[in-house]
């Protein structure tokens, strides 16, 4: 719901690092986004679209890779997937408490000149 | 709602009605001032940026893997580190417009008076209402009037914290802004989430926003004086609030009544006396 700012949060960051390292053009940008992040990609590529307007990152392709959600099931050792909050171990049909995956929000790499 | 969700621009966030020293942190790729500068920088540019490998040789990939919450999450850990060097207790206080966080603030206030000195940092989109209805009360309070963003950052409860006589607290609760929504990701350096769930609002509320409930420590069921005319299913909402809020403990409570105030003002002396190092 937050995807302008997050974006524009995104935008910063490869900036700073491209220009960190010499560069005057961002060509790609590859985001991480948990399942469970709260973000949607989608809203993500339609604020790309407007705040990377005039910064070194305009007409870059925007690459979102969805990280999978996954709980820990304290009871059964196991680690598993789930797309929502309300995980059952499939093991034991217990909720699970512990979310290892699925929150992440990170600029992971990008490619510049 | 706000320019963060991607609808609507405009407003600025004030503290206690006076403007922010710096301004919202956000950054506008679209401001006129920025266009210039970057076009100072690279005169003649075209500004096609059409993804072509032949017009850049020089194109290379760089490792970044840094989280797009990281000055958020910065600052907050600086918050937090604040409240602990303090001694403060500190909740985030999350809820939809109208379940009762400020009535809650308030009778909790009252209920603490001469055992906890509790302050609040207040946040709305307008207008400093629930700063003032709290003020009258005699609690000390900091308004944050957040122009169009619709969740508090650690930022703005930074700057809001130098309106508040710290050591003189014991408490302090940070009012979120009214939405089940975008306050889930900003952490704000708290103690404690603590997410509320009127009986007005029907007992599905943690199943349909589960993200916040999710992330809360304590989750409190409120205006419970009218759950018999919203006809209140409340094993139900108490089942889904486990679902969801497992690892969080459960209150029910009337702040008009003050029934089942008593347990939950428990539970804060007994997080106060945690954080103080006591049993």
């Amino acid at each position: 719901m937050h995807e302008v700012g997050i974006m524009q949060e995104a935008i910063l960051a490869a900036e700073r690092q491209a220009k960190g390292r010499g560069a005057t053009r961002i060509h790609r940008l590859k985001l991480r986004i948990g399942q469970l992040s709260g973000v949607v990609p989608e809203s993500l590529e339609f604020a790309f679209e407007v705040v990377g307007r005039g910064t070194l990152a305009e007409g870059a392709i925007l690459d979102i890779e969805r990280v999978p959600a996954a709980f820990w099931c304290a009871r059964c050792q196991r680690e598993f997937e789930c797309e929502d909050f309300l995980a059952e171990c499939p093991g034991c049909q217990e909720p699970a408490f512990e979310l290892r995956r699925g929150r992440e929000m990170e600029l992971s790499s990008l490619e510049i000149s | 709602m706000c320019k963060d969700c991607g609808c609507g621009q405009g407003g600025e966030v004030r503290i206690d009605g006076q403007m922010a020293a710096e301004g919202h942190h956000h950054f506008h790729g679209t401001e006129p001032a920025h266009h210039q500068h970057h076009h100072a920088d690279h005169p003649g540019h075209d500004h096609s940026h059409a993804p072509d490998e032949a017009d850049a040789p020089d194109r290379r990939t760089l490792a970044v893997h840094q989280s797009l919450l990281d000055k958020n999450d910065r600052l907050a850990e600086r918050n937090r580190g604040y409240f602990q060097a303090k001694g403060l207790l500190t909740l985030n206080l999350l809820s939809s417009p109208g379940s009762g966080k400020t009535t809650l603030v308030q009778k909790t206030a009252e209920a603490l008076r001469g055992i906890l000195r509790l302050g609040v940092i207040v946040g709305d989109l307008a207008t400093d209402n629930d700063a003032a209805r709290l003020r009258q009360a005699g609690i000390p309070v900091a308004q944050i009037t957040t122009g169009t963003v619709c969740h508090l950052e650690a930022e703005m409860v930074a700057r809001a914290l130098a309106r508040l006589k710290v050591d003189e607290l014991d408490l302090l609760v940070i009012e979120n802004v009214g939405n089940l929504v975008c306050p889930a990701s900003y952490d704000l350096g708290e103690h404690l989430r603590v997410v509320l769930l009127s009986v007005t609002e029907g007992e599905d509320k943690p199943l349909k926003y589960p993200p916040i409930f999710h992330s809360a420590q304590a989750a409190i069921v409120t205006k419970t004086d009218l759950a018999a005319p919203c006809a209140f299913d409340r094993q139900r909402a108490l089942e889904n609030l486990r679902r969801v809020s497992h690892h969080a403990r459960i209150f029910e409570l009337s702040a008009r009544t003050g029934e089942g105030l008593d347990a939950w003002c428990g539970f804060l002396q007994e997080q106060k006396r945690k954080l103080a190092g006591r049993p």
